[in-house]
């Protein structure tokens, strides 16, 4: 279990158990904003990189505001200045460069980076996003950053001898981002890794390449993995041995059936247990979400207990996703009376170590 | 003497302005794909994407030409997806990329659309017979893609995609090769007596059609059975992935012998370095060198995979390449 989840319990928090609520990180952009971009590649347009940066911040500004309605404990601006997980961070180390649009699904495309020499790092990923939105949120906020084994994983590397080589070298720049968002007062990150889901086997890569992470990071700075659906048991329990304080994992999209995967052996990290699905536009409601966080409560102590949806939830309608935050938030409070008043002690049992 | 011919893949990546268009034209969600049904502007696009896929095919002096299948939306599973007896539903993962497709699920008798003639009809248009190149999935690899809601097992399964595919190349008029990619005999090999039907399936298949037959796997090499089954049936050709995986296909091809003509995947189609045509030739030499006879009628210098991996311009130049290098090798040989 890890101690570094306490700081973030708000003053006014009335329950005696905490169960902190969270976002995976990315949220649906105002259009707005979308047609701003446009307009700022428009050489044409009476609009410079001056003003999009406004509507940025203005937009930044607004779903913070947003994830703090919906009462989440730690917030994030829904990543309102990145266009994608991967691109936009190729497009701030030097050693990439881009080729043109390649499809994933149907029309779906992205401009997948070449990486054409060895890796550096050139300018600040994060740390004005960072420094902005803790300047104007009344809640902490979590730093989520896209990992090194997917940095090289959705790359085309023409550079390197293989993935494994480029990964370790793309962790020692994460660490330097790292470095300076501790140094601008970030206290909770979160690595993005989706393309372990792809390649479960890869899991001793990822292993290595958080170790170089961390380096010198200190203890108190709360360290996220996030894992997208896939095969968890090609991962577990090997990734325990990782040195991150929290597992954020995607699990109400295929109704818990892998939740026992992490039931032996115990799981020793705090568990982030995605709630609602990123997946269906429906907004599930607070008794569903609640037996959802019930499902947590089988594999961890409340204490190691986090909630947050399961993915990224860009890809909704932005009132879904707002529906889902509020209702994620109101059950996981009725959840924590619920731990108050000791009527769920037979569920918690569950997951105590036998030992204990 | 081994006489080289350069050739594609197929699944071509669309020109970044097609790109741009479809994705206009079409949307962006899963009920925006392909089904056969769309209008006369998006089949323009279509034409005119084809079109420039085809010319620089030419233009660089491929020896075989594909019409690209540009409208490809769900990769190899598209003769599925179109099929009667299909209900296409969630986007799901492409073998282990991050590609998707739509989830084709098999729930009546299949039937086939005639679709594919639609696409071959400009193709042969432009680009003379003996240089026609079609690619299909190989029965294996469609059965794969699949979710099968009616036929209740695997026989029967393959025996229902091996009659679809059978009745797309009835539709097609004539053309030089065949190609049929099978990954998943390399991703997921046939169960043992599922091996044989397969091969069996491969050979109806190639006896549908007058053109030479040729069977390409990648992402692994096959395993030892698999490759000896596949050896059975009546084709011209097997194709192997030597960007993947050089040492399991050599064995196979030493302990094994091989088809008269062989088929090289050597340019790789999921990465952007480009490789030089002397490159290209001296991977030719290497696998030549190790075998004990390599007196090959044809060799196919091709890419690994198919290339919609690949930015459009990466592709072009790739391309370039291969055409180069069977010129190269050809020299040599003479």
């Amino acid at each position: 279990m890890s101690d570094t989840k306490a700081q973030f319990r708000p003053d006014d928090h009335d329950a005696e158990h905490f169960i902190m609520t969270t976002v995976v990180g990315s949220y649906p952009k105002p259009k707005w904003l979308n047609r701003a971009r446009e307009l700022a590649a428009d050489d044409e347009a009476a609009f410079d990189d001056g003003d999009l940066q406004e509507a940025s911040d203005d937009a930044a500004r607004l779903i913070t505001r947003e994830h703090e309605r919906a009462g989440l404990d730690v917030v994030v601006d829904g990543e309102m200045r990145r266009n994608e997980m991967v691109e936009y961070f190729a497009h701030r180390i030097e050693g990439y460069e881009f080729n043109g649009p390649v499809k994933v699904w149907g029309h779906n495309y992205f401009d997948k980076p070449s990486v054409v020499d060895e890796v550096e790092y050139d300018e600040q990923w994060l740390v004005e996003e960072y420094e902005f939105t803790a300047s104007i949120a009344e809640r902490p906020v979590k730093v989520p950053i896209t990992g090194p084994y997917t940095l090289a994983n959705w790359s085309f590397n023409e550079a390197y001898q293989d993935d494994e080589a480029l990964t370790y070298d793309l962790a020692d720049l994460v660490n330097e981002e790292i470095e300076k968002l501790v140094d601008a007062g970030a206290r909770y990150i979160q690595i993005d890794e989706p393309a372990l889901a792809t390649t479960p086997d890869d899991h001793a890569i990822v292993g290595q390449a958080l170790e170089r992470i961390v380096a010198d990071v200190p203890d108190d700075v709360r360290i996220g993995l996030h894992v997208c659906y896939g095969d968890y048991s090609r991962i577990y329990p090997e990734i325990l041995e990782f040195p991150v304080d929290e597992f954020d994992l995607e699990l109400a999209n295929g109704d818990y059936d892998q939740l026992d995967v992490f039931k032996d052996p115990a799981f020793t990290a705090d568990l982030a247990l995605g709630v609602t699905d990123a997946h269906v536009a429906d907004v599930e409601s607070v008794a569903q979400i609640e037996r959802n966080i019930e499902k947590g409560l089988e594999v961890v102590l409340p204490e190691q207990l986090v909630v947050s949806p399961d993915c990224g939830v860009k890809l909704l309608p932005r009132d879904v996703a707002y529906g889902k935050l509020e209702n994620m938030v109101t059950a996981a409070r009725n959840v924590e009376r619920k731990l108050d008043a000791g009527e769920l002690d037979a569920v918690v049992q569950q997951a105590s170590p036998a030992d204990d | 003497m081994t006489d080289y011919v350069s050739t594609v893949t197929g699944l071509a990546p669309l020109p970044d302005w097609a790109k741009d268009e479809l994705s206009e034209l079409k949307g962006h969600q899963k009920h925006d794909l392909i089904d056969g049904t769309e209008g006369q502007e998006i089949r323009s696009r279509y034409d005119e994407a084809r079109a420039a896929v085809i010319d620089h095919q030419q233009s660089v002096g491929l020896d075989r030409i594909v019409e690209g299948q540009l409208r490809w939306d769900d990769m190899l599973a598209h003769p599925l997806s179109l099929a009667d007896g299909v209900e296409t539903r969630g986007i799901v993962r492409y073998f282990d990329n991050n590609n998707f497709y739509r989830e084709p699920v098999i729930t009546d008798a299949l039937e086939a659309s005639d679709d594919l003639a639609t696409e071959f009809e400009p193709f042969a248009d432009t680009v003379d017979a003996e240089r026609r190149q079609v690619v299909l999935p190989g029965p294996h690899t469609l059965a794969e893609l699949a979710t099968d809601e009616y036929y209740g097992d695997n026989a029967s399964l393959l025996a229902g995609v091996t009659d679809l595919l059978v009745d797309e190349l009835d539709s097609l008029d004539a053309f030089e090769t065949l190609l049929l990619l099978d990954p998943a005999l390399a991703t997921d090999p046939p169960a043992d007596g599922h091996d044989e039907r397969v091969s069996q399936a491969t050979d109806r298949l190639a006896g549908a059609t007058d053109a030479d037959v040729i069977v390409h796997s990648y992402w692994g090499p096959l395993e030892e059975k698999t490759y000896a089954h596949l050896l059975d049936a009546d084709i011209d050709a097997v194709g192997f992935d030597f960007v993947t995986e050089q040492d399991q296909n050599l064995y196979n091809l030493q302990e094994y012998g091989c088809t008269d003509d062989i088929f090289l995947g050597l340019v790789d189609s999921q990465n952007t370095l480009v490789e030089e045509p002397e490159a290209i030739r001296e991977r030719v030499d290497w696998v030549f060198d190790r075998l004990p006879v390599a007196d090959f009628e044809t060799a196919y210098l091709a890419p690994n995979t198919e290339t919609f991996y690949l930015p459009y311009s990466t592709c072009e130049a790739k391309l370039e390449t291969l055409a180069e290098a069977a010129t190269l090798a050809e020299v040599r040989a003479a």
